[in-house]
C-alpha cells in the first residue's frame, strides 16, 4: 500500500528496516530531545538448517526522567502510563502478529490496514495505542508550553488567526471530548492547513491520512491521579507548560516536504 | 421513552418540573415545562463498599462525575428548549450528542448505585427466585454469567459500560455493552439494565490502576442481586 513517507518517517518505535532520517540535515538545534531509542527484542529459533529471526516492537521510552514533567505530570502517572498501559499495548501487539499474516508490516502500515475502513481488526487498537503513546511522549518536555515560533508560529497564525485562538479551539476540543480519546493538531493533508482533531478511544489521524503534529491523550488514566475528575485544568497545563513545540518544528519541517505550505515558508530556524 | 418512564419511576431519578414556562410564539396555548433532573443520594455511606471500591472513589464519582451530568443535562435541556422554540433546527441537532452522553451518564450512574450495596448488606448475596432460575437457564450458572461480563468488561475498549438486560419481548437475559456513556436502551429498546458494571477508568483507577480485570473481579461481591432480582420479577411477572 502506498504509505506516507512524511507519517512513515514520524513514526517511532518502527522495525529495523524503517529508514532512519538525517535530522541534523533540517539544520535544527536539536540537543534538548533526546531521540527515543527503540530497544528490540530478537527472539531467534533454529529449525533444521534455517535460523528464523523474529523481530518483535519495543517499548520506547520517553526522552525525559519520569519524574520530569512534574508538578504537572507525576512520576506515579508516567510510571503506570508508560511502563505498564504502554507496555501492555506493546506486549499484546507483538502477542497478536506473533502467528498474524500482517507480521512484517511497518507500523504506519498495520494502523492504515488494521483501521480497514473503520471496522477496526483485533489488532488496531494495540497498534494505534503504541504509536499513540510514542507520539504523545515526543509532544510533552519539562522545559514546555511557552510558545511556538518561527514559520510554525506563522503557520499556526494563518490557520487559527492567533497562537490564542488555537489555544482556545484545542481546549474546547479536548473539554468536549465524550469518553477516551485523543486530541490533535494535525496538518490536513489535503486543505494544506493546520487543524485541531479529536478521536475516540485508540484512532488516530493516521487513519485519515492527515500529519499529526501534536497529541495529547485524553484517556482517564493519563491524568486521573494527578487531576481526578478535572480535566480542564489537566488540557490548560499540558498547553501551558508541557506541550513541546520544538517537537511539533521538527514534524512540521518533515511534513512541508510532502505539503507545500506556501508562505508564510517553515521553518525560521 | 418507554425505558427512561420506567427508570424514573423505578429508581426515583429525581426528575422534578420546572416552574411551567408558557410557550411563546407557537399559538398553541400549550405551555410546557422542563423536568430537570437531580443528583440522587446513594443508598449508602461512600465508605460503605471498603474494601471493594474506596469511599475516595465513591465520593467523586458520586459528587463530581454524576453530579456534571446531571449539570451539563439540564443545560443542554435548557438549550434545546430555547432552540425548539426558535425552530432552530440545526441547534436542535447539535445538541443531541450533549443529551445522549450527559442523560445517558445520568442514568447509567444512577442505575449503578443501586446496582451496589455494602457486603454486610447483603451485597454480594447470589440471586434467588425466578432471576436465579433465569441466570441458571441463559447462561448455565452465574459463574459463567460472571465470566462473561468479567471478560466483556475487561475487552471493552476505552469507557463504558457492561449490562446484564433483560430482553422484555424474549424473556431472555443477555450481555450487552455500550460506549461511553450510551444508555442500554441505543442498544434496542426492548432492553431493561437489571445490571450495569461502570468501566471507565475513574471507577477503579485510583485503586486498581491499569489492572480492570482486579475492578470487575471484586465488584461482585458488592452486587446487589436483590434490586435486579426486583426488576427482573417487575418485567417478568
Amino acid at each position: 500500500m502506498a504509505s506516507s513517507p512524511a507519517t512513515l518517517l514520524l513514526s517511532p518505535g518502527g522495525r529495523a528496516s524503517q529508514p532512519s532520517l538525517p535530522l541534523a540535515s533540517h539544520g535544527l538545534r536539536l540537543a534538548p530531545l533526546n531521540l527515543p531509542r527503540t530497544p528490540k527484542k530478537m527472539e531467534s529459533c533454529c529449525s533444521g538448517n534455517s535460523a528464523k529471526v523474529i523481530a518483535y516492537y519495543g517499548l520506547t521510552t520517553p526522552p525525559y526522567e519520569l519524574n520530569a514533567l512534574e508538578p504537572y505530570m507525576s512520576k506515579r502517572t508516567l510510571e503506570l502510563h508508560w511502563e505498564r498501559h504502554h507496555r501492555e499495548h506493546v506486549e499484546s501487539l507483538n502477542k497478536q502478529l506473533r502467528n498474524s499474516s500482517l507480521y512484517g508490516y511497518t507500523m504506519l502500515e498495520l494502523i492504515k490496514v488494521t483501521y480497514n475502513n473503520g471496522n477496526p481488526l483485533p489488532e488496531f487498537n494495540n497498534a494505534a495505542e503504541v504509536w499513540n503513546h510514542d507520539f504523545f511522549w515526543e509532544s510533552m518536555h519539562p522545559d514546555g508550553g511557552k510558545l511556538p515560533w518561527g514559520g510554525l508560529l506563522q503557520q499556526i497564525e494563518k490557520d487559527f488567526g492567533s497562537y490564542s485562538n488555537f489555544k482556545d479551539e484545542f481546549m474546547h476540543s479536548a473539554l468536549g471530548l465524550f469518553g477516551s480519546g485523543w486530541v490533535w493538531l494535525i496538518l490536513k493533508r489535503e486543505e494544506k492547513r493546520l487543524a485541531v482533531m479529536k478521536t475516540s478511544n485508540a484512532i488516530c489521524p493516521l487513519v485519515f491520512d492527515d500529519i499529526p503534529i501534536l497529541a495529547l491523550d485524553l484517556w482517564e488514566h493519563a491524568y486521573y491521579l494527578d487531576y481526578k475528575d478535572d480535566r480542564e485544568t489537566y488540557i490548560r497545563n499540558f498547553i501551558n507548560h508541557l506541550v513541546c513545540w520544538h517537537s511539533a518544528t521538527v514534524r512540521i519541517v518533515r511534513a512541508e516536504a510532502f505539503v507545500n505550505l506556501g508562505e508564510p515558508k517553515i521553518p525560521v530556524a | 421513552m418507554a425505558l427512561g418512564f420506567l427508570t424514573a419511576k423505578t429508581l426515583g431519578l429525581g426528575f422534578r418540573a420546572r416552574g411551567a414556562a408558557p410557550a411563546l410564539g407557537l399559538g398553541f396555548g400549550q405551555s410546557r415545562s422542563l423536568h430537570t433532573v437531580e443528583l440522587p443520594d446513594l443508598p449508602y455511606d461512600y465508605a460503605a463498599l471498603e474494601p471493594t471500591i474506596s469511599a475516595e472513589i465513591m465520593q467523586l464519582h458520586h459528587q463530581k462525575h454524576h453530579q456534571a451530568y446531571v449539570n451539563n443535562y439540564n443545560t443542554a435541556q435548557e438549550q434545546l428548549e430555547e432552540a425548539l422554540n426558535k425552530g432552530d433546527v440545526s441547534k436542535v441537532v447539535h445538541l443531541q450528542s450533549a443529551i445522549k452522553f450527559n442523560g445517558g451518564g445520568h442514568i447509567n450512574h444512577s442505575i449503578f448505585w443501586q446496582n451496589l450495596k455494602p457486603s454486610k448488606e447483603g451485597g454480594g448475596d447470589p440471586p434467588h427466585g425466578a432471576l436465579g432460575w433465569a441466570v441458571d437457564q441463559d447462561f448455565r450458572s452465574l459463574e459463567v454469567l460472571i465470566q462473561k461480563m468479567n471478560a466483556e468488561g475487561a475487552a471493552l475498549q476505552g469507557s463504558g459500560w457492561v449490562w446484564l438486560a433483560l430482553d422484555k419481548e424474549s424473556k431472555k437475559l443477555r450481555v450487552e455493552t455500550t460506549a461511553n456513556q450510551d444508555p442500554l436502551v441505543t442498544k434496542g429498546a426492548n432492553f431493561v439494565p437489571l445490571l450495569g458494571i461502570d468501566v471507565w477508568e475513574h471507577a477503579y483507577y485510583l485503586q486498581y490502576k491499569n489492572v480492570k480485570p482486579d475492578y470487575l473481579k471484586n465488584i461482585w461481591t458488592v452486587i446487589n442481586w436483590k434490586y435486579a432480582s426486583q426488576v427482573y420479577e417487575n418485567e417478568v411477572v
